[in-house]
Protein backbone atom coordinates (compact mmCIF):
# COMPACT_ATOMS: atom_id res chain seq x y z
CA UNK A 1 0.00 0.00 0.00
CA UNK A 2 1.35 2.98 -0.94
CA UNK A 3 2.56 5.30 2.17
CA UNK A 4 1.84 8.93 0.68
CA UNK A 5 -1.96 8.01 0.39
CA UNK A 6 -2.17 6.77 3.53
CA UNK A 7 -0.84 9.60 5.06
CA UNK A 8 -2.77 12.14 3.08
CA UNK A 9 -5.48 10.71 4.33
CA UNK A 10 -4.20 11.09 7.91
CA UNK A 11 -3.44 14.24 6.86
CA UNK A 12 -6.92 14.88 6.20
CA UNK A 13 -8.13 13.82 8.91
CA UNK A 14 -5.89 15.55 11.21
CA UNK A 15 -7.00 18.67 9.93
CA UNK A 16 -10.21 17.93 10.08
CA UNK A 17 -10.17 17.22 13.49
CA UNK A 18 -7.64 19.69 14.20
CA UNK A 19 -10.30 22.37 12.51
CA UNK A 20 -12.73 22.77 15.44
CA UNK A 21 -10.31 23.19 18.09
CA UNK A 22 -8.53 25.80 16.09
CA UNK A 23 -11.77 27.50 15.33
CA UNK A 24 -12.12 27.68 19.04
CA UNK A 25 -8.65 28.36 20.11
CA UNK A 26 -9.07 31.61 17.88
CA UNK A 27 -11.75 32.90 18.87
CA UNK A 28 -11.29 32.05 22.59
CA UNK A 29 -7.61 31.29 23.45
CA UNK A 30 -9.65 28.64 25.88
CA UNK A 31 -7.04 25.40 23.96
CA UNK A 32 -4.50 27.47 25.31
CA UNK A 33 -5.88 28.53 28.69
CA UNK A 34 -7.23 24.68 29.49
CA UNK A 35 -2.96 23.66 28.32
CA UNK A 36 -1.81 26.26 30.49
CA UNK A 37 -4.01 24.79 33.25
CA UNK A 38 -3.17 21.27 33.05
CA UNK A 39 0.00 20.64 31.76
CA UNK A 40 2.40 23.06 33.95
CA UNK A 41 6.04 21.83 35.21
CA UNK A 42 5.73 20.23 38.55
CA UNK A 43 8.57 19.04 40.13
CA UNK A 44 9.54 15.54 39.11
CA UNK A 45 9.35 14.41 42.83
CA UNK A 46 5.76 15.20 43.22
CA UNK A 47 4.03 12.85 45.71
CA UNK A 48 0.69 11.02 45.88
CA UNK A 49 -0.29 12.50 48.73
CA UNK A 50 -0.49 15.80 46.31
CA UNK A 51 -3.89 14.07 44.11
CA UNK A 52 -5.82 14.51 47.59
CA UNK A 53 -6.51 18.12 46.46
CA UNK A 54 -8.34 16.72 42.87
CA UNK A 55 -9.57 14.03 45.00
CA UNK A 56 -11.48 16.69 46.95
CA UNK A 57 -12.39 18.86 43.71
CA UNK A 58 -14.09 15.92 42.26
CA UNK A 59 -15.90 15.05 45.43
CA UNK A 60 -17.13 18.42 45.50
CA UNK A 61 -18.29 17.81 41.52
CA UNK A 62 -20.12 14.77 42.49
CA UNK A 63 -21.65 16.53 45.32
CA UNK A 64 -22.82 19.53 42.86
CA UNK A 65 -24.08 17.05 40.64
CA UNK A 66 -25.88 14.70 42.32
CA UNK A 67 -27.32 17.65 44.26
CA UNK A 68 -28.93 19.32 41.50
CA UNK A 69 -30.49 16.07 40.49
CA UNK A 70 -32.29 15.75 44.52
CA UNK A 71 -32.97 19.20 43.34
CA UNK A 72 -35.34 17.83 41.27
CA UNK A 73 -37.63 15.85 43.31
CA UNK A 74 -36.73 17.75 46.66
CA UNK A 75 -39.58 19.76 47.80
CA UNK A 76 -38.41 22.28 50.85
CA UNK A 77 -41.76 22.62 52.88
CA UNK A 78 -41.97 20.83 55.65
CA UNK A 79 -45.65 19.42 55.04
CA UNK A 80 -44.04 17.76 52.02
CA UNK A 81 -39.94 17.60 52.51
CA UNK A 82 -40.36 14.36 54.28
CA UNK A 83 -42.88 12.25 51.66
CA UNK A 84 -40.82 13.86 48.97
CA UNK A 85 -37.59 11.80 50.70
CA UNK A 86 -39.36 8.97 50.44
CA UNK A 87 -40.02 9.22 47.41
CA UNK A 88 -36.56 9.90 46.13
CA UNK A 89 -35.49 7.20 47.97
CA UNK A 90 -38.10 4.54 47.22
CA UNK A 91 -40.11 5.39 44.01
CA UNK A 92 -37.53 7.44 41.63
CA UNK A 93 -35.42 5.05 39.43
CA UNK A 94 -31.95 4.44 41.16
CA UNK A 95 -32.95 7.76 43.11
CA UNK A 96 -31.78 5.60 46.40
CA UNK A 97 -28.27 5.75 44.87
CA UNK A 98 -28.62 9.22 44.44
CA UNK A 99 -29.41 10.23 47.06
CA UNK A 100 -27.14 8.04 49.18
CA UNK A 101 -23.98 8.92 46.71
CA UNK A 102 -24.74 12.40 48.03
CA UNK A 103 -25.16 11.51 51.81
CA UNK A 104 -22.48 9.55 51.55
CA UNK A 105 -20.34 11.78 49.56
CA UNK A 106 -20.69 14.94 51.94
CA UNK A 107 -18.64 12.64 54.53
CA UNK A 108 -16.14 11.56 51.67
CA UNK A 109 -15.83 15.09 51.04
CA UNK A 110 -15.14 16.47 54.15
CA UNK A 111 -12.74 13.63 55.13
CA UNK A 112 -10.75 14.38 52.08
CA UNK A 113 -10.24 17.69 52.99
CA UNK A 114 -9.04 16.80 55.98
CA UNK A 115 -6.87 14.43 54.53
CA UNK A 116 -5.45 17.04 51.54
CA UNK A 117 -4.98 20.07 54.64
CA UNK A 118 -3.67 17.28 57.04
CA UNK A 119 -1.13 16.88 53.19
CA UNK A 120 -0.83 20.79 52.86
CA UNK A 121 0.66 20.96 56.51
CA UNK A 122 2.98 17.95 57.01
CA UNK A 123 4.53 19.24 53.50
CA UNK A 124 4.67 22.22 55.18
CA UNK A 125 2.87 24.07 51.71
CA UNK A 126 1.24 26.73 53.80
CA UNK A 127 4.54 28.77 53.89
CA UNK A 128 5.79 31.60 51.74
CA UNK A 129 4.25 32.07 49.11
CA UNK A 130 1.10 30.06 50.19
CA UNK A 131 -0.21 31.21 52.45
CA UNK A 132 -2.83 32.91 51.22
CA UNK A 133 -4.12 29.51 49.60
CA UNK A 134 -3.56 28.51 52.91
CA UNK A 135 -6.41 30.76 53.76
CA UNK A 136 -8.82 30.15 51.25
CA UNK A 137 -8.37 26.93 52.05
CA UNK A 138 -9.69 27.51 55.36
CA UNK A 139 -12.77 29.72 53.72
CA UNK A 140 -13.51 26.26 52.02
CA UNK A 141 -13.18 24.60 55.05
CA UNK A 142 -15.93 26.68 57.18
CA UNK A 143 -18.54 26.58 53.86
CA UNK A 144 -17.72 22.92 53.26
CA UNK A 145 -18.91 22.08 56.83
CA UNK A 146 -21.42 24.64 56.27
CA UNK A 147 -23.18 22.64 53.72
CA UNK A 148 -22.99 19.61 55.65
CA UNK A 149 -25.03 21.43 58.62
CA UNK A 150 -27.37 22.81 56.34
CA UNK A 151 -27.97 19.80 54.13
CA UNK A 152 -28.48 17.63 57.68
CA UNK A 153 -31.77 19.53 58.24
CA UNK A 154 -33.06 18.60 54.68
CA UNK A 155 -34.60 15.52 55.44
CA UNK A 156 -36.68 16.55 57.64
CA UNK A 157 -36.97 13.20 59.79
CA UNK A 158 -36.50 13.67 64.04
CA UNK A 159 -32.90 13.12 63.70
CA UNK A 160 -32.37 16.12 61.45
CA UNK A 161 -35.16 18.55 63.28
CA UNK A 162 -33.03 17.86 66.51
CA UNK A 163 -30.33 17.85 65.81
CA UNK A 164 -30.29 21.27 63.79
CA UNK A 165 -32.41 22.56 67.25
CA UNK A 166 -29.15 21.59 68.88
CA UNK A 167 -27.04 23.44 66.28
CA UNK A 168 -28.43 26.25 66.20
CA UNK A 169 -28.83 26.46 69.82
CA UNK A 170 -24.87 25.53 69.78
CA UNK A 171 -24.30 29.06 67.93
CA UNK A 172 -27.06 30.54 70.44
CA UNK A 173 -24.23 29.91 73.24
CA UNK A 174 -22.11 32.59 71.56
CA UNK A 175 -21.17 35.40 73.92
CA UNK A 176 -23.12 38.63 73.10
CA UNK A 177 -23.78 37.96 69.37
CA UNK A 178 -24.94 34.16 70.00
CA UNK A 179 -28.23 34.73 70.23
CA UNK A 180 -29.09 36.94 67.03
CA UNK A 181 -27.02 34.37 64.91
CA UNK A 182 -29.36 31.88 65.85
CA UNK A 183 -32.58 33.49 65.51
CA UNK A 184 -30.91 34.75 62.10
CA UNK A 185 -30.08 30.95 61.03
CA UNK A 186 -33.44 30.01 62.25
CA UNK A 187 -35.45 32.86 60.39
CA UNK A 188 -37.22 33.83 63.30
CA UNK A 189 -37.60 32.88 67.16
CA UNK A 190 -38.44 29.50 66.28
CA UNK A 191 -37.87 26.95 63.67
CA UNK A 192 -40.92 27.69 61.94
CA UNK A 193 -42.59 27.00 57.75
CA UNK A 194 -39.26 29.57 56.70
CA UNK A 195 -36.61 27.40 58.67
CA UNK A 196 -36.21 24.53 55.88
CA UNK A 197 -36.74 26.43 53.01
CA UNK A 198 -34.12 29.16 54.09
CA UNK A 199 -31.42 26.20 54.93
CA UNK A 200 -32.76 24.73 51.22
CA UNK A 201 -31.61 27.78 50.17
CA UNK A 202 -28.30 28.50 51.83
CA UNK A 203 -27.81 24.64 51.31
CA UNK A 204 -27.68 24.96 47.43
CA UNK A 205 -27.50 28.24 46.17
CA UNK A 206 -25.62 30.56 48.45
CA UNK A 207 -22.36 28.04 50.10
CA UNK A 208 -21.88 26.20 46.41
CA UNK A 209 -21.77 29.72 44.77
CA UNK A 210 -19.29 30.80 47.15
CA UNK A 211 -17.39 27.87 47.08
CA UNK A 212 -17.25 27.23 43.67
CA UNK A 213 -15.69 31.24 43.06
CA UNK A 214 -13.18 30.27 46.39
CA UNK A 215 -11.77 26.96 44.38
CA UNK A 216 -11.66 28.92 41.34
CA UNK A 217 -9.21 31.63 43.21
CA UNK A 218 -7.46 28.30 45.13
CA UNK A 219 -6.85 26.75 41.72
CA UNK A 220 -5.83 29.80 39.93
CA UNK A 221 -3.15 30.28 42.93
CA UNK A 222 -1.87 26.75 42.68
CA UNK A 223 -1.33 27.50 38.99
CA UNK A 224 0.39 30.63 39.57
CA UNK A 225 2.03 29.57 42.82
CA UNK A 226 3.29 25.58 41.19
CA UNK A 227 3.14 22.90 43.85
CA UNK A 228 5.97 22.27 46.20
CA UNK A 229 8.18 19.65 46.15
CA UNK A 230 7.66 17.54 49.13
CA UNK A 231 9.62 18.43 52.33
CA UNK A 232 12.19 15.06 51.40
CA UNK A 233 13.33 16.66 48.03
CA UNK A 234 16.46 17.43 46.70
CA UNK A 235 15.23 19.32 44.30
CA UNK A 236 14.65 23.46 45.30
CA UNK A 237 11.27 23.76 45.22
CA UNK A 238 9.78 25.89 42.12
CA UNK A 239 13.34 24.98 39.99
CA UNK A 240 10.91 24.17 37.12
CA UNK A 241 9.96 27.70 37.03
CA UNK A 242 13.39 29.69 37.06
CA UNK A 243 14.82 29.86 33.80
CA UNK A 244 18.62 28.93 34.89
CA UNK A 245 18.27 27.44 38.31
CA UNK A 246 21.63 28.89 40.39
CA UNK A 247 24.23 26.43 41.30
CA UNK A 248 25.27 26.40 44.60
CA UNK A 249 23.86 26.54 48.40
CA UNK A 250 20.25 27.58 47.85
CA UNK A 251 19.99 30.35 50.61
CA UNK A 252 16.66 31.79 51.57
CA UNK A 253 17.52 35.06 50.32
CA UNK A 254 17.74 33.25 46.51
CA UNK A 255 14.91 33.46 44.34
CA UNK A 256 13.19 29.96 43.83
CA UNK A 257 14.72 28.45 46.40
CA UNK A 258 11.54 28.17 48.69
CA UNK A 259 8.56 28.69 45.72
CA UNK A 260 8.06 29.38 42.03
CA UNK A 261 6.60 32.94 41.53
CA UNK A 262 6.62 33.08 37.86
CA UNK A 263 8.36 36.59 36.75
CA UNK B 1 -13.51 32.18 6.34
CA UNK B 2 -12.26 32.85 2.57
CA UNK B 3 -10.12 35.46 2.28
CA UNK B 4 -12.18 37.59 -0.06
CA UNK B 5 -11.19 40.91 -2.50
CA UNK B 6 -7.83 40.02 -1.39
CA UNK B 7 -7.34 41.00 1.92
CA UNK B 8 -7.26 38.06 4.98
CA UNK B 9 -8.89 39.66 7.10
CA UNK B 10 -12.43 37.43 7.69
CA UNK B 11 -15.63 39.32 6.26
CA UNK B 12 -18.76 39.42 7.85
CA UNK B 13 -21.73 39.92 6.45
CA UNK B 14 -22.26 44.08 6.68
CA UNK B 15 -24.98 45.32 9.13
CA UNK B 16 -28.48 44.77 7.59
CA UNK B 17 -32.07 45.36 9.16
CA UNK B 18 -33.95 42.70 7.30
CA UNK B 19 -33.44 39.96 10.47
CA UNK B 20 -35.77 42.31 11.97
CA UNK B 21 -38.83 41.78 9.57
CA UNK B 22 -37.76 38.09 9.70
CA UNK B 23 -38.43 38.24 12.93
CA UNK B 24 -41.51 39.50 12.77
CA UNK B 25 -42.63 36.97 10.57
CA UNK B 26 -41.54 34.06 12.53
CA UNK B 27 -43.36 35.53 15.56
CA UNK B 28 -46.40 36.31 13.50
CA UNK B 29 -46.52 32.45 12.22
CA UNK B 30 -46.38 31.23 15.83
CA UNK B 31 -49.09 33.86 16.61
CA UNK B 32 -51.12 32.53 14.06
CA UNK B 33 -50.76 29.12 14.43
CA UNK B 34 -52.93 29.74 17.67
CA UNK B 35 -55.22 32.26 16.33
CA UNK B 36 -56.36 31.72 12.80
CA UNK B 37 -54.01 29.07 11.05
CA UNK B 38 -55.55 29.96 7.61
CA UNK B 39 -55.47 34.04 8.13
CA UNK B 40 -52.45 34.83 9.85
CA UNK B 41 -49.85 31.89 8.97
CA UNK B 42 -49.86 32.97 5.46
CA UNK B 43 -49.41 36.50 6.46
CA UNK B 44 -46.28 35.50 8.46
CA UNK B 45 -44.82 32.91 5.43
CA UNK B 46 -45.13 35.88 2.85
CA UNK B 47 -43.52 38.08 5.59
CA UNK B 48 -40.42 35.33 6.15
CA UNK B 49 -39.94 35.01 2.48
CA UNK B 50 -39.97 38.81 1.46
CA UNK B 51 -37.77 39.41 4.07
CA UNK B 52 -35.69 36.30 3.98
CA UNK B 53 -34.75 36.93 0.64
CA UNK B 54 -33.82 40.64 1.14
CA UNK B 55 -31.80 39.08 3.62
CA UNK B 56 -30.05 36.60 2.36
CA UNK B 57 -29.59 39.03 -1.29
CA UNK B 58 -27.56 41.65 1.82
CA UNK B 59 -25.67 38.92 3.60
CA UNK B 60 -24.25 37.59 0.19
CA UNK B 61 -23.61 41.03 -1.61
CA UNK B 62 -19.52 40.40 -1.14
CA UNK B 63 -19.92 37.12 -2.47
CA UNK B 64 -21.54 38.22 -5.48
CA UNK B 65 -19.38 41.54 -6.33
CA UNK B 66 -17.05 41.64 -8.46
CA UNK B 67 -13.25 41.58 -7.17
CA UNK B 68 -11.39 44.49 -7.20
CA UNK B 69 -8.14 45.12 -8.97
CA UNK B 70 -5.51 45.20 -6.45
CA UNK B 71 -3.17 48.36 -7.08
CA UNK B 72 -0.14 46.46 -7.44
CA UNK B 73 3.09 46.93 -5.52
CA UNK B 74 5.51 49.80 -6.66
CA UNK B 75 7.67 49.52 -3.96
CA UNK B 76 11.20 47.57 -4.47
CA UNK B 77 11.23 45.02 -1.41
CA UNK B 78 13.44 46.08 1.62
CA UNK B 79 14.59 49.36 0.70
CA UNK B 80 12.26 51.52 2.59
CA UNK B 81 13.34 54.71 4.27
CA UNK B 82 15.06 53.71 7.93
CA UNK B 83 12.86 54.83 10.93
CA UNK B 84 13.17 57.95 12.26
CA UNK B 85 14.71 57.80 15.28
CA UNK B 86 11.92 59.11 18.59
CA UNK B 87 14.18 61.42 19.35
CA UNK B 88 14.86 63.05 16.48
CA UNK B 89 11.64 63.34 14.76
CA UNK B 90 8.71 65.90 15.25
CA UNK B 91 6.72 64.97 18.45
CA UNK B 92 3.50 63.35 17.77
CA UNK B 93 1.56 64.47 20.13
CA UNK B 94 1.77 68.32 21.35
CA UNK B 95 3.99 68.95 24.26
CA UNK B 96 1.22 69.62 27.00
CA UNK B 97 0.79 72.88 28.37
CA UNK B 98 2.50 73.33 31.73
CA UNK B 99 -0.36 73.40 33.99
CA UNK B 100 -2.87 71.48 32.22
CA UNK B 101 -1.76 67.74 33.59
CA UNK B 102 -3.07 69.17 36.86
CA UNK B 103 -6.52 69.65 35.69
CA UNK B 104 -8.80 66.47 35.95
CA UNK B 105 -8.33 64.46 33.68
CA UNK B 106 -12.09 62.68 31.08
CA UNK B 107 -10.18 59.37 32.07
CA UNK B 108 -10.43 60.00 36.24
CA UNK B 109 -14.00 61.36 36.15
CA UNK B 110 -15.12 58.71 33.98
CA UNK B 111 -13.53 56.18 36.50
CA UNK B 112 -14.80 57.60 39.37
CA UNK B 113 -18.11 58.13 37.86
CA UNK B 114 -18.43 54.60 37.09
CA UNK B 115 -17.08 53.27 40.78
CA UNK B 116 -20.01 55.91 42.06
CA UNK B 117 -22.44 54.71 40.10
CA UNK B 118 -21.52 51.05 40.56
CA UNK B 119 -21.21 51.78 44.21
CA UNK B 120 -24.97 53.48 44.71
CA UNK B 121 -26.39 50.85 42.77
CA UNK B 122 -24.72 47.88 44.85
CA UNK B 123 -25.87 49.80 47.98
CA UNK B 124 -29.95 50.01 46.43
CA UNK B 125 -29.68 46.62 45.63
CA UNK B 126 -28.00 45.90 49.06
CA UNK B 127 -30.77 46.69 51.25
CA UNK B 128 -33.66 44.59 49.46
CA UNK B 129 -31.33 41.82 50.18
CA UNK B 130 -30.64 42.07 53.44
CA UNK B 131 -33.76 42.93 54.27
CA UNK B 132 -35.64 39.12 53.66
CA UNK B 133 -32.60 37.55 54.68
CA UNK B 134 -31.47 39.74 57.68
CA UNK B 135 -33.95 41.72 59.39
CA UNK B 136 -37.07 39.53 58.29
CA UNK B 137 -36.45 36.73 61.36
CA UNK B 138 -35.87 39.82 64.04
CA UNK B 139 -39.36 41.35 63.60
CA UNK B 140 -41.91 40.82 66.42
CA UNK B 141 -44.00 37.86 65.53
CA UNK B 142 -47.85 38.16 66.06
CA UNK B 143 -49.51 35.29 67.35
CA UNK B 144 -53.46 34.64 68.09
CA UNK B 145 -54.57 33.79 71.41
CA UNK B 146 -53.78 30.13 71.80
CA UNK B 147 -57.09 29.27 73.09
CA UNK B 148 -56.65 25.47 75.17
CA UNK B 149 -60.08 25.11 75.63
CA UNK B 150 -62.33 25.52 78.62
CA UNK B 151 -60.77 25.13 82.48
CA UNK B 152 -62.92 22.09 83.28
CA UNK B 153 -60.66 20.42 81.00
CA UNK B 154 -57.61 20.52 83.92
CA UNK B 155 -58.94 18.84 86.51
CA UNK B 156 -56.82 20.33 90.04
CA UNK B 157 -53.66 19.21 90.47
CA UNK B 158 -53.72 16.76 87.73
CA UNK B 159 -50.58 17.53 85.26
CA UNK B 160 -51.42 17.95 81.41
CA UNK B 161 -48.87 17.61 78.59
CA UNK B 162 -51.07 20.20 76.16
CA UNK B 163 -49.80 20.14 72.18
CA UNK B 164 -51.02 23.02 70.31
CA UNK B 165 -50.23 25.17 66.95
CA UNK B 166 -48.96 28.64 67.20
CA UNK B 167 -50.06 29.04 63.72
CA UNK B 168 -52.10 26.30 62.45
CA UNK B 169 -52.59 27.80 58.88
CA UNK B 170 -48.41 27.02 58.76
CA UNK B 171 -49.14 23.11 60.27
CA UNK B 172 -47.54 20.86 62.40
CA UNK B 173 -43.86 22.53 62.15
CA UNK B 174 -45.84 25.09 64.87
CA UNK B 175 -46.74 22.58 67.11
CA UNK B 176 -45.74 22.83 70.59
CA UNK B 177 -45.66 21.60 73.92
CA UNK B 178 -46.33 22.53 77.56
CA UNK B 179 -46.59 20.58 80.94
CA UNK B 180 -49.35 22.61 82.67
CA UNK B 181 -50.88 21.91 86.03
CA UNK B 182 -54.09 23.20 88.04
CA UNK B 183 -52.82 24.21 91.13
CA UNK B 184 -55.96 25.06 92.47
CA UNK B 185 -57.70 28.69 93.45
CA UNK B 186 -55.18 31.07 95.25
CA UNK B 187 -56.65 34.16 96.61
CA UNK B 188 -59.71 33.26 94.70
CA UNK B 189 -58.04 32.81 90.95
CA UNK B 190 -57.37 29.79 89.29
CA UNK B 191 -53.68 29.00 89.33
CA UNK B 192 -51.50 27.18 86.44
CA UNK B 193 -48.06 25.49 86.34
CA UNK B 194 -47.16 26.18 82.85
CA UNK B 195 -43.82 24.75 81.54
CA UNK B 196 -42.45 24.84 78.24
CA UNK B 197 -40.98 21.65 77.38
CA UNK B 198 -38.05 23.42 75.12
CA UNK B 199 -34.70 21.89 77.58
CA UNK B 200 -33.13 25.07 78.51
CA UNK B 201 -29.68 23.13 77.63
CA UNK B 202 -29.82 23.36 74.07
CA UNK B 203 -33.61 23.01 73.22
CA UNK B 204 -34.67 18.88 73.41
CA UNK B 205 -38.20 18.12 73.74
CA UNK B 206 -37.81 17.76 77.73
CA UNK B 207 -40.04 14.16 79.05
CA UNK B 208 -42.00 13.26 82.23
CA UNK B 209 -40.28 11.28 84.13
CA UNK B 210 -43.42 9.24 85.09
CA UNK B 211 -46.01 7.71 83.79
CA UNK B 212 -48.23 9.14 80.31
CA UNK B 213 -51.88 7.35 80.35
CA UNK B 214 -51.76 8.22 76.48
CA UNK B 215 -55.38 6.21 76.81
CA UNK B 216 -57.34 9.33 78.09
CA UNK B 217 -55.80 11.60 75.41
CA UNK B 218 -58.24 14.04 74.21
CA UNK B 219 -57.94 15.94 70.74
CA UNK B 220 -60.09 19.33 70.48
CA UNK B 221 -60.19 21.29 67.39
CA UNK B 222 -59.88 25.01 68.00
CA UNK B 223 -59.69 28.28 65.79
CA UNK B 224 -56.36 29.52 67.35
CA UNK B 225 -54.68 26.72 68.22
CA UNK B 226 -55.19 24.14 65.70
CA UNK B 227 -56.13 20.65 67.15
CA UNK B 228 -55.52 21.16 70.62
CA UNK B 229 -53.87 17.40 72.52
CA UNK B 230 -54.54 16.88 76.15
CA UNK B 231 -52.89 14.01 77.66
CA UNK B 232 -53.00 13.35 81.71
CA UNK B 233 -49.59 11.99 82.96
CA UNK B 234 -47.79 12.26 86.48
CA UNK B 235 -44.02 13.56 86.08
CA UNK B 236 -43.11 12.04 89.83
CA UNK B 237 -39.69 12.24 88.64
CA UNK B 238 -40.13 15.73 87.25
CA UNK B 239 -38.96 16.36 83.44
CA UNK B 240 -35.70 14.69 81.61
CA UNK B 241 -34.09 15.07 78.36
CA UNK B 242 -33.56 12.88 76.11
CA UNK B 243 -30.23 14.38 74.16
CA UNK B 244 -27.56 15.16 77.03
CA UNK B 245 -30.01 13.98 80.13
CA UNK B 246 -30.49 17.33 81.57
CA UNK B 247 -32.95 16.68 84.33
CA UNK B 248 -35.38 18.96 86.33
CA UNK B 249 -37.63 18.84 88.96
CA UNK B 250 -41.52 19.24 88.61
CA UNK B 251 -41.42 22.83 88.93
CA UNK B 252 -38.77 23.07 86.13
CA UNK B 253 -35.40 24.06 88.54
CA UNK B 254 -32.49 21.61 87.13
CA UNK B 255 -31.23 19.05 89.26
CA UNK B 256 -28.74 17.56 87.00
CA UNK B 257 -26.85 17.57 83.82
CA UNK B 258 -25.83 20.23 81.28
CA UNK B 259 -28.64 22.77 81.58
CA UNK B 260 -27.83 26.35 83.08
CA UNK B 261 -31.36 27.29 84.05
CA UNK B 262 -34.74 25.83 84.99
CA UNK B 263 -37.33 25.61 82.09
CA UNK B 264 -39.22 28.20 80.84
CA UNK B 265 -42.68 29.01 81.39
CA UNK B 266 -45.90 30.20 80.01
CA UNK B 267 -48.12 33.45 80.62
CA UNK B 268 -51.79 32.76 80.92
CA UNK B 269 -55.25 33.92 81.50
CA UNK B 270 -58.40 33.12 81.89
CA UNK B 271 -60.62 34.46 79.51
CA UNK B 272 -64.31 33.77 79.53
CA UNK B 273 -63.87 30.52 81.70
CA UNK B 274 -60.79 29.19 78.60
CA UNK B 275 -57.24 28.81 79.25
CA UNK B 276 -55.77 31.22 76.98
CA UNK B 277 -51.60 30.94 76.85
CA UNK B 278 -49.91 34.21 76.80
CA UNK B 279 -45.98 34.84 76.13
CA UNK B 280 -43.18 32.56 77.38
CA UNK B 281 -40.37 33.53 79.39
CA UNK B 282 -37.48 32.59 81.28
CA UNK B 283 -36.59 31.41 84.62
CA UNK B 284 -33.27 31.06 86.44
CA UNK B 285 -35.31 28.94 89.13
CA UNK B 286 -38.00 28.52 91.18
CA UNK B 287 -39.10 28.73 95.12
CA UNK B 288 -41.65 26.90 96.40
CA UNK B 289 -44.14 25.04 94.24
CA UNK B 290 -47.44 25.50 92.82
CA UNK B 291 -49.47 28.32 93.80
CA UNK B 292 -47.09 29.29 96.36
CA UNK B 293 -44.16 29.47 93.90
CA UNK B 294 -41.68 32.18 93.75
CA UNK B 295 -40.23 32.38 90.11
CA UNK B 296 -37.39 34.03 89.40
CA UNK B 297 -38.27 35.74 86.04
CA UNK B 298 -36.47 37.03 83.09
CA UNK B 299 -37.05 38.07 79.37
CA UNK B 300 -37.22 34.79 76.66
CA UNK B 301 -33.65 33.76 77.01
CA UNK B 302 -31.99 31.35 74.00
CA UNK B 303 -31.23 27.93 75.37
CA UNK B 304 -28.10 28.04 76.61
CA UNK B 305 -27.23 31.28 77.59
CA UNK B 306 -27.75 31.95 81.32
CA UNK B 307 -30.05 34.79 82.56
CA UNK B 308 -28.68 35.53 85.63
CA UNK B 309 -25.23 35.31 87.77
CA UNK B 310 -22.16 36.41 86.49
CA UNK B 311 -22.07 34.39 83.08
CA UNK B 312 -25.43 36.73 82.31
CA UNK B 313 -23.01 38.86 81.39
CA UNK B 314 -22.39 37.70 78.07
CA UNK B 315 -25.95 37.63 77.10
CA UNK B 316 -26.96 41.27 77.58
CA UNK B 317 -29.32 41.55 74.94
CA UNK B 318 -31.67 39.25 73.16
CA UNK B 319 -33.11 39.20 69.74
CA UNK B 320 -36.89 40.95 69.63
CA UNK B 321 -39.25 37.38 69.74
C1 LIG C 1 -13.18 22.46 48.53
C2 LIG C 1 -12.09 22.03 49.09
C3 LIG C 1 -10.70 22.05 48.43
C4 LIG C 1 -10.35 21.78 47.13
C5 LIG C 1 -11.28 21.38 45.99
C6 LIG C 1 -8.92 21.93 47.04
C7 LIG C 1 -8.18 21.70 45.87
C8 LIG C 1 -6.80 21.82 45.79
C9 LIG C 1 -5.99 21.33 44.70
C10 LIG C 1 -6.51 20.61 43.44
C11 LIG C 1 -4.68 21.62 44.99
C12 LIG C 1 -3.45 21.24 44.14
C13 LIG C 1 -2.39 20.46 44.92
C14 LIG C 1 -2.91 19.23 45.62
O1 LIG C 1 -3.81 18.58 45.08
O2 LIG C 1 -2.44 18.93 46.74
C15 LIG C 1 -4.67 22.36 46.24
C16 LIG C 1 -3.53 22.87 46.86
C17 LIG C 1 -3.54 23.54 48.10
N1 LIG C 1 -4.57 23.56 49.01
FE1 LIG C 1 -6.45 22.95 48.63
N2 LIG C 1 -8.43 22.32 48.25
C18 LIG C 1 -9.47 22.39 49.14
C19 LIG C 1 -9.39 22.70 50.50
C20 LIG C 1 -8.23 23.15 51.15
C21 LIG C 1 -8.09 23.35 52.59
C22 LIG C 1 -9.19 23.06 53.62
C23 LIG C 1 -6.82 23.83 52.81
C24 LIG C 1 -6.16 24.22 54.12
C25 LIG C 1 -6.74 24.90 55.07
C26 LIG C 1 -6.16 23.94 51.52
C27 LIG C 1 -4.87 24.43 51.30
C28 LIG C 1 -4.15 24.26 50.15
C29 LIG C 1 -2.80 24.76 49.93
C30 LIG C 1 -1.96 25.63 50.89
C31 LIG C 1 -2.42 24.30 48.64
C32 LIG C 1 -1.07 24.51 47.95
C33 LIG C 1 -0.27 23.26 48.17
C34 LIG C 1 0.96 23.22 47.31
O3 LIG C 1 1.17 24.17 46.56
O4 LIG C 1 1.68 22.22 47.40
N3 LIG C 1 -7.03 23.49 50.54
N4 LIG C 1 -5.97 22.44 46.71
S1 LIG D 1 -30.73 19.66 75.03
FE1 LIG D 1 -31.53 18.92 76.89
S2 LIG D 1 -29.77 18.22 77.89
FE2 LIG D 1 -28.94 19.01 76.03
Amino acid sequence: MPRSRKSARRQRMEAAINYPIEWLEERSGLIGGVRYFLFRKVPSDTNWMQTLGSATLTAFIVQAVTGAILAMYYKPDPNSAYQSIQHITNDVWLGWLVRGMHRWGASVFIILMFFHMARVFLFGAYKYPRELNWIVGVLLLALGMLEGFTGYLLPWDQTAYWATVVGININGTAPFLGPFLAQFLRGGAEIGPDTLARFYSIHMLLIPGALIGLIGLHLYLVVRLGVTSPPWSKEAAGAERVEKPKRGRRGLLMPGARGGIPR
Amino acid sequence: MEPLNGDDRPHLPPPSLWPVGFAVGVACVLVGLIVDPLVVVPIGVAILLVFGFLWARDATKGYRAPVPDLEPETRRPGREAPPIPAHVGEAAMPEPEPGEIERFPRSKFLEFSTLGLGGVIGGIVTIPILGPMVANPFRHEKHGKLDLGPLSDFPSGQWMIATFMTDPAEGEVTRRTAYIRNNGESNGEPSFTIISNRCAHLGCPVQPNGPVFDNKKKVERTKGAGDVTLIPMLPAGGFGCPCHGGQYNPEGNRTAGPPVRALDRYDYSIVGGHLVLGKTYSVSKVDGTGAQAKIHRYGLANPGNHVDGPEAWLYPLQPPH
